[in-house]
């Protein structure tokens, strides 16, 4: 069996989180945030397993575990956010909704 | 019967709060009966109290009435105490004070703050009630400070005009100086006993000082900076004069007769202390001294009727102070019980001629006034006759008498004190008799009004008969031996000792005393009525001797440029806050910080996100350097 | 194995830049699907069959599809794609490309320093898992349980649309 250097897991894992950071940085729709988040934290899942597999050790897919479990409760009240945003601004443009600005 | 003594300053008080609280609905009958009628129930009490506690062979009582504070060893309570001393102080208070507030009810009248009247004056009762009654300094000092207050307000009583809120200002600020002295000195009294009850420590002070021993005396000097300030002494003077701008009836209760004598009490009260301070007790002497000289001075140039009132009332004082000074107490005391009758009696006079007067202060303008209102001319006369010590009929004569000869013959008198004694009652007498003169006789300039009523002139004739025959009650030696209120006072103020062989001079001193009364009374006739163009000419030739005098020896003038000037000058600096520039920049520091994150807070998504990346660079930039 | 995971990363990548660049919403996440996908045989490469199972049936499956519901719901036209085109020019990805180029800097160099160590390949499966998870990690389990709760009520809460209370006729002359 071959073995993939932890260098290169890590590296994928980097590259993606920094283009979905990109990506929250860039976009102003909402939604197109919201899935920017979800390919960050996608990384940092990725992280965790390439380290787990480094060290054969159970605990990494734990964790992943966990940040999948915490995905899914941020993506559904995130999308039930988005969905009040919407109806209050008729808008998916996150610029619009600052209210609360100082 | 003794166990009523708690309804004494109860009662005045309970009329106070009653009129605080109903006065302005109250029908007028109602305020007075209740104003006079509460004092009157204590001068009552008083007088019954008085009997039992004479009779009773007990020479002090007590009541506590509640714990006032519980800390750490210091444990003031409510409590009286009773005896000779205290007893002819709440008798001439409550005694005077009723007979004023009688007057007052006709007095006042008109005047639209007639409930407001009484409620200060019965809380004024009250208080100074508490001030000699007190068993402890620390509601000695509550007593002390109500009074003040009531002080206060009551010279500023007419408050519309500006002038009398300013000599209401300058009362309390001066006696502010000397109320701090003291209360540094009670704090030095319990730093060395342990406790402020007066008895423990009138008992233990011999036991901590000898004679003469540090503690004493600078606790006695701040004392008397205490006493000075109440009782308008040397420098602490100049309060006394402007605060007649209050209602006569306050000038009278007082500035004459009570509360300028709370630094007297003050002294008898501690009088162990003085004793163990030599030094302070010999100052108590010269301040007494100096100021009755400079007080007689200033009253004869000064031509407002109560002014005169004013500086001989300080004169008085004056007296007061000298025999302390000497440890003659009970003389003191006697001094001041008679001056109370009498200068109430001129003073309540006086405020009946300028009210019956349309307000005419200047005696220049009075005159003739001695067949227009024969009641209030002989009250008068009999007043001054008094505060001029005419001999042998009056009750001022026995009780200055004995503060002239013991400030000569008594173990720590000597001929400086007794000279200016007696420059001081030959002043006196030519003062008393100038403003007799001019405002009684020669043609009448001003028209009365109308005669004064009855609730005025009768506390006049109670108080002309209390200063005559009041006297009696203590002779001269040389006349008769009658010591009755010396021997009343024995348990609580020591006797005098007399200097060696001092006895048999006293009739000298007497006939010296008789002599410059006597001419006193004649050149202020001779000046006044006989040739009252030399008046005028004498005082041409000393313009400015008169000036000075009349201004009070320039004291005003003094504290103006030596304290008043700097203090302006140094707010007038400070008006653009120096100190304040500081803070001032910090809350500009602050306001624009604010702005910043304000600016910050944009409430676009997407810049926070920036702000997050930006942190994370930053930590992981740091974690870096630092690692490696 | 190794060649699996290398295409497999380029493919995510690749997809992921797609689904960074797309103006059409539904085109990014069918992107998007392509990259969690691409992502699964990473993780089957890295020996965690359990995990590629997850990230398909969680990933690619549920959280996908919810979004897609909610685009649905959203009832969105082809303005928007109009929108997102005014909205994502070319100028607004120099600042972030500029932060994120020095983090991922910065992270190179952090992989790139540290001491290198080869994977080895052996497979956890999923047995392991389940007995770490219910074992020292029971507490996190149970807090997962109660961050699920949390969000389903907030969800439910948040999603819910308000009755609007206006009287008949006023709702008439209002339309």
């Amino acid at each position: 069996m071959n073995t993939i250097p932890v260098e290169a897991g890590l590296l994928l894992a980097g590259i993606l989180f920094v283009l979905g950071m990109i990506s929250v940085l860039v976009r102003r729709n909402i939604i197109f945030m919201l899935i920017s988040v979800e390919i960050m934290l996608n990384a940092a899942g990725l992280a965790f397993i390439v380290a787990g597999s480094r060290w054969v050790q159970p605990d990494g897919q734990v964790m992943f575990i966990f940040i999948l479990t915490m995905a899914a409760a941020e993506v559904s009240v995130g999308l039930a956010l988005i969905l009040q945003i919407y109806h209050q601004l008729k808008t998916l443009d996150s610029d619009a909704a600052n209210k609360m600005k100082g | 019967m003794k166990e009523l003594l708690w309804l004494i300053p109860t009662l005045p008080f309970t009329g106070a709060l009653l009129l605080i609280l109903l006065g302005r609905k109250l029908p007028r009958f109602a305020v007075s009966l209740i104003g006079a009628g509460s004092v009157g129930l204590a001068a009552l009490i008083t007088i019954l109290i008085g009997i039992d506690f004479n009779s009773s062979s007990e020479n002090s009582f007590q009541q506590v009435l509640w714990t006032w504070i519980d800390v750490a060893g210091f444990k003031p309570q409510i409590a009286l105490h009773l005896d000779a001393l205290s007893f002819v102080f709440i008798f001439v208070i409550t005694f005077v004070g009723f007979l004023i507030h009688v007057y007052s009810t006709e007095f006042m009248q008109d005047d639209e703050g007639y409930a407001r009247f009484f409620t200060y004056l019965n809380l004024f009762v009250s208080s100074m009630l508490i001030l000699v009654l007190a068993d402890n300094l620390v509601l000695m000092y509550f007593g002390w400070e109500g009074v003040g207050l009531c002080s206060y307000l009551l010279i500023g009583f007419w408050y519309l005009e500006e002038k009398n809120g300013y000599a209401a200002r300058k009362a309390f600020i001066i006696t502010r100086i000397g109320d701090t002295a003291m209360a540094i000195g009670l704090f030095m009294l319990f730093k060395a006993f342990g406790t402020l009850h007066i008895q423990s420590i009138l008992t233990q002070a011999p036991q901590i000082w000898t004679v003469g021993s540090e503690g004493a005396v600078i606790i006695a000097f701040l004392l008397l900076g205490g006493a000075m300030g109440k009782s308008a002494q040397l420098p602490l003077q100049t309060w006394l004069p402007d605060a007649m701008a209050g209602p006569s009836p306050v000038s009278a209760l007082i500035h004459a007769a009570t509360m300028v004598t709370a630094g007297v009490y003050l002294i008898a009260r501690m009088h162990v202390v003085f004793e163990l301070a030599p030094l302070a007790q010999m100052w108590v002497g010269i301040i007494g001294s100096l100021t009755l000289l400079l007080a007689g001075f200033s009253a004869l140039t000064q031509f407002d009727l109560k002014r005169i009132l004013a500086y001989s009332t300080i004169s008085q004082i004056g007296y007061m102070f000298l025999a302390l000074g000497v440890g003659a107490w009970s003389a003191a005391i006697f001094h001041f019980m008679i001056h109370a009758f009498f200068k109430a009696l001129l003073f309540l006079a006086a405020g009946a001629v300028i009210h019956l007067l349309h307000h005419e202060h200047n005696i220049f303008k009075m005159g003739g006034l001695k067949n227009k209102l024969p009641a209030i001319y002989w009250t008068f006369f009999i007043g001054s006759a008094s505060l001029a010590a005419i001999p042998f009929v009056t009750g001022g004569f026995y009780s200055k008498d004995a503060i002239l000869w013991l400030s000569l013959a008594g173990e720590k008198g000597n001929v400086g004190f007794f000279l200016a004694a007696l420059i001081g009652a030959f002043l006196t007498s030519v003062y008393t008799f100038r403003m007799v003169f001019v405002t009684f006789f020669g043609t009448e300039k001003t028209h009365v009004s109308h005669p004064a009523g009855n609730r005025m002139t009768i506390p006049l004739i109670i108080l002309a008969a209390l200063s005559t025959f009041a006297g009696f009650i203590e002779l001269p030696h040389s006349i008769a031996h009658v010591e009755l209120f010396s021997d009343f006072l024995l348990p609580v103020l020591p006797a005098i000792t007399l200097q060696e062989g001092a006895e048999s001079k006293e009739w000298i001193v007497q006939l010296i005393a008789v002599v410059i009364s006597l001419s006193g009374v004649y050149m202020a006739y001779y000046f006044y009525i006989k040739k009252p163009e030399l008046s005028d000419q004498l005082k041409a030739s000393s313009i400015d001797f008169h000036n000075f005098w009349f201004s009070g020896w320039g004291f005003d003038k003094a504290y103006d440029t030596l304290f008043v000037k700097p203090f302006v000058f140094m707010a007038t600096i400070n008006k653009q806050d120096i100190i304040d520039k500081f803070y001032d920049e910090l809350v500009q520091l602050a306001d624009f910080l604010h702005r910043v994150f304000a600016w910050t807070q944009s409430g676009i998504l997407r810049w926070y996100m920036v702000g997050i990346v930006i942190g994370a660079i930053l930590i992981v930039t740091l974690s870096l350097l630092v690692g490696s | 194995m190794q060649v699996t995971f290398y295409i497999a990363a380029t493919i995510a990548i690749l997809a992921t830049i797609m689904v960074i660049t797309r103006y059409n919403m539904v085109h990014a996440l069918l992107y998007l699907v392509v990259s969690f996908l691409a992502i699964a045989i990473v993780f089957f490469a890295l020996g965690a069959p359990f995990i590629a199972a997850l990230e398909i049936i969680v990933y690619a499956g549920a959280i996908v599809v919810l979004i897609v519901f909610a685009i649905m719901m959203l009832n969105l036209r082809a303005e928007s794609v109009e929108e997102e085109k005014r909205w994502l020019t070319k100028e607004v990805f120099i600042g972030p490309a500029i932060l994120s180029l020095i983090l991922l800097g910065e992270m190179i160099y952090i992989i790139a320093t540290s001491e290198s160590a080869g994977a080895a390949q052996r497979m956890v499966d999923a047995k392991a898992v389940g007995m770490s998870l219910y074992g020292p990690y029971v507490i996190g389990v149970e807090l997962s349980g109660i961050l699920l709760m949390a969000g389903i009520v907030g969800a439910y809460h948040l999603g819910r649309q308000k009755k609007k209370v206006v009287h008949r006729f006023l709702e008439k002359i209002e339309e």
